[in-house]
């Protein structure tokens, strides 16, 4: 396959994630607008219960809400279309356009601005994680059917029975507060971040071994079982041998191909991990605005997670066609 | 005394108890099919499965107490005959909690603490004025002597559990001389060990209750066991409530899209992508602030603070199934894909037996594996979920009894000096077990129904 197939296929499923997205786009209109219309927000956000007509109308006249929906019978020419709140607050995500949040800061400059926190977490967690999980994984399948399987894979679905509040919790508890090692929360930009870094990090590894490392077995033992070992052990290949010459490498493109999908979503960040440690990135954003029932935030990062999720399948279905040639680009 | 009381079901109770006859009813189909049959037995016979559906068992015994809502009748005062009821509303789980319900303490205290967690100024027998901890109203009450403390506590356990031990061993005994079927090759032991070890909890906490707060007690003094004991019912509801949310959408979408393909798949593969591309959490958090707001605006319609929750709760419950139901619908796409390309299938195709007779007949009852795995697992999912949801604001209502709000206050708690650390271990305990159990479970469920996916390879 040539370069240009490549091409062509890239942008033949780019083209296919529009769809998609205006799907995302209608139903979050749909939510956010039509099932509760921006009166209601207005009230809520207003909070009392006596508000006059007058505040009501203010706050949408300074937010943009008090446009008609999705046609201005009273405009003319093109703006019957573009001067509503479909066009001004849903279309405009498409060119990522993501406008003032209702508390009147600009979200693309916060977005900016929060993405690398969040990055910085996310992304050691992502390759530590995978990483103690996959070498986990290899050390159960070397001791297979032994009684060491048996309990290691009874200890992983207890580790998968936690909740990740209380991994938090106990970690915060234990490593920050009773035995000092690390600060409990906060962050600071530039060299001296690592040490906000390290426990969240931590965190966010040990919470997934559990299910990681359980799924990676799986994966593994499949390859176990397939001929080619049994040939390389006929053959009077070391088991050691086996494992890491053979399985391994076939193991891992499954594993390697099933995370590609999560990577450009690392942007957004970790709700839980973020607000508990009080990192100042995409997931504590969007949680504060869910908190402070900020519409404009909370509609502009499900477009963006929608944004993001897409490109990761897109990234899944190349790394395919990458590891295993047999897969045709169609 | 029947007569002083009415029922007073909320929705949910209502729904919990459709879900039991829904349950009787797959459990009778399951014993008139001698393959389910097989399968089935093959999951009770191992011992992590036939535990750890007694213990799953147990917290749905909890559950289905604790949804028989009454009200009692008020004493008449006023003579003129009219009937009054008590605005309070209780379940039998209630009554049976009694000891632990009542006896408020003022704030804080530990676990079997017979002195409050928090100073108080108090005037001494001299007269004078000092900062104190005071005795706690119900906790350790009934001590003339506080250095009798630890000796009680452990005399009160060692006779409460060696008066129930007896009769467990005795019926034990008699089950096993008696009744054992030794072709039923149920796991015996274990069975006796679980059932043991329930009833001796039981009635250890419920007679210790009487004398102390043996989870301690929670800011406002209220009793911490029965609190998560009141938190089984939302636990086991939002699992399963919201499981059986995404079981039609799954199903029908899944068997169709994979059964007609062409348009149809399209369509429903674009369904799902499109939802599946929403990160969930948005998505669930989006829609229960949109339920808060509908709460909100029309205050009419829920008159009682109950209700309000009840509805919030059952919202969620729906939300929860409506965002999670694409990771079922995808597999059982790729089973139909598959099933409907064999032979059996195909030739039903060629008598003339209609769509509907197929899908009935050769393609749904060969998913039921898939369905079922991921029903459990999806379970403990939910229940798992509702602690995140409610840390993040979006889950239950605050007024409703659920782990989630308990682990929420505990950031508060761990910050205090000593820490408060009895409130959080009581929900990490009970949802833990919880939340094992289905896990283990469902891999039983996995093992006898789809061995191929079990993952233990050369063990088998």
């Amino acid at each position: 396959m040539g370069a240009t197939d490549m091409l062509a296929y890239i942008i033949r499923r780019l083209l296919y994630a529009v769809p998609i997205l205006i799907g995302v786009n209608l139903l979050t209109f749909a939510l956010f607008f039509v099932v509760n219309t921006p009166d209601q927000m207005a009230r809520v956000q207003l909070g009392d219960k006596h508000v006059t007509e007058e505040a009501v109308t203010e706050w949408k006249v300074q937010r943009g809400y008090d446009k008609p929906l999705v046609l201005n019978s009273e405009a003319s020419g093109l703006d019957v279309v573009t001067d509503t709140i479909f066009y001004e607050k849903s279309l405009r995500l498409f060119a990522f356009d993501f406008g003032k949040s209702d508390a009147g800061r600009s979200i693309a400059a916060d977005i900016e601005q929060r993405m690398w926190p969040s990055l910085a977490v996310a992304l050691p967690t992502f390759i530590i994680g995978i990483s103690v999980n996959i070498a986990f994984a290899l050390f159960i399948v070397m001791f297979r059917a032994s009684i060491f399987d048996t309990s290691a894979m009874i200890l992983c679905v207890a580790l998968m029975s936690i909740s990740g509040v209380f991994y938090v919790i106990a970690g915060q508890f234990f490593f920050a507060r009773e035995w000092n090692l690390v600060p409990i929360s906060g962050y600071l930009p530039g060299a001296d971040a690592w040490r906000f870094l390290v426990l969240p990090v931590v965190i966010g590894v040990i919470s997934g071994i559990g299910g990681g490392t359980r799924l990676y077995r799986t994966l593994f033992l499949e390859e176990a079982s397939k001929d080619y070992a049994r040939t390389a052990r006929a053959k009077g290949v070391s088991e050691l041998t086996v494992l890491f010459r053979h399985i391994m490498p076939n193991g891992l493109i499954p594993i390697l191909t099933s995370v590609v999908v999560v990577i450009p979503s690392l942007f957004m960040g970790s709700l839980l991990i973020e607000s508990f440690f009080g990192i100042p990135g995409l997931g504590s954003y969007t949680l504060d605005a869910i908190q402070a029932q900020d519409f404009a935030i909370v509609r502009s990062m499900v477009f963006l997670g929608s944004v993001l999720y897409i490109l990761g399948l897109l990234l899944t279905d190349i790394s395919y066609t990458l590891v295993d040639p047999r897969v045709r680009l169609s | 005394m029947f007569n002083d009381i009415r029922l007073a079901f909320l929705w949910s109770d209502y729904l919990i108890f459709a879900l039991v006859l829904a349950l009787v009813a797959f459990v009778v189909s399951v014993v008139r099919n001698p393959l389910a049959r097989a399968r089935w037995s093959q999951v009770f016979r191992s011992r992590i499965g036939a535990s750890s559906f007694l213990i799953i068992g147990f917290y749905v015994v909890i559950a289905l107490l604790d949804s028989l809502h009454f009200q009692t009748r008020l004493e008449d005062t006023t003579g003129s005959g009219a009937e009054h009821y008590s605005p309070e509303v209780r379940s039998v789980l209630d009554v049976a909690l009694a000891p632990m319900q009542g006896n408020d303490e003022r704030t804080y205290s530990a676990p079997f603490a017979i002195y409050s967690f928090a100073k108080e100024t108090e005037e001494m027998a001299d007269g004078t004025i000092a900062r104190v901890y005071p005795r706690l109203k119900h906790g350790g009450a009934h001590l003339e002597n506080t250095s009798e403390h630890t000796a009680d506590i452990v005399v009160k356990s060692l006779s409460v559990i060696g008066w129930w031990l007896i009769p467990c061993l005795v019926l034990i005994s008699l089950h096993h001389v008696f009744v054992r079927n030794a072709a039923s090759r149920l796991p015996w032991p274990v069975i006796y060990v679980t059932l043991t070890t329930i009833v001796l909890v039981c009635a250890w906490a419920l007679e210790m209750s009487r004398y102390y707060h043996v989870l301690g007690t929670d800011k406002v003094g209220q009793d911490v066991l029965y609190q998560s004991l009141k938190a089984v019912r939302t636990g086991v509801l939002i699992g399963t409530l919201a499981t059986l949310v995404t079981l039609p959408l799954a199903v029908l979408l899944g068997i169709s899209a994979g059964y007609f393909r062409g348009w149809v798949d399209d369509v429903v593969q674009y369904i799902y992508t499109t939802l599946n591309s929403i990160p969930g959490i948005l998505l669930i958090a989006a829609s229960v602030l949109l339920i808060d707001v509908y709460i909100e605006t029309h205050p009419e319609q829920f008159k009682l603070l109950s209700d309000r929750a009840d509805f919030k709760f059952i919202a969620l419950c729906f939300i929860l199934g409506m965002t999670s139901w694409t990771g079922l619908c995808r597999l059982l796409r790729a089973e139909t894909l598959k099933l409907s390309q064999l032979e059996y299938v195909q030739a039903a195709h060629a008598f003339g037996v209609s769509h509907w007779r197929v899908l009935m007949r050769h393609i749904l009852p060969n998913t039921t594996h898939i369905i079922l795995i991921a029903l459990v697992l999806d379970f403990s999912g939910f229940v798992l979920a509702e602690a995140v949801l409610s840390y993040i604001g979006v889950g239950v209502d605050p007024s409703m009894k659920s782990w989630g709000n308990m682990i929420n206050e505990a950031r508060a708690e761990l910050a205090r000096d000593p820490v408060v650390w009895w409130s959080v271990t009581a929900a990490f305990i009970l949802m833990f077990v919880l939340v094992l159990a289905a896990n283990l479970f469902s891999d039983r469920v996995r093992d006898a129904f789809d061995p191929r996916m079990s993952g233990s390879g050369e063990q088998k």
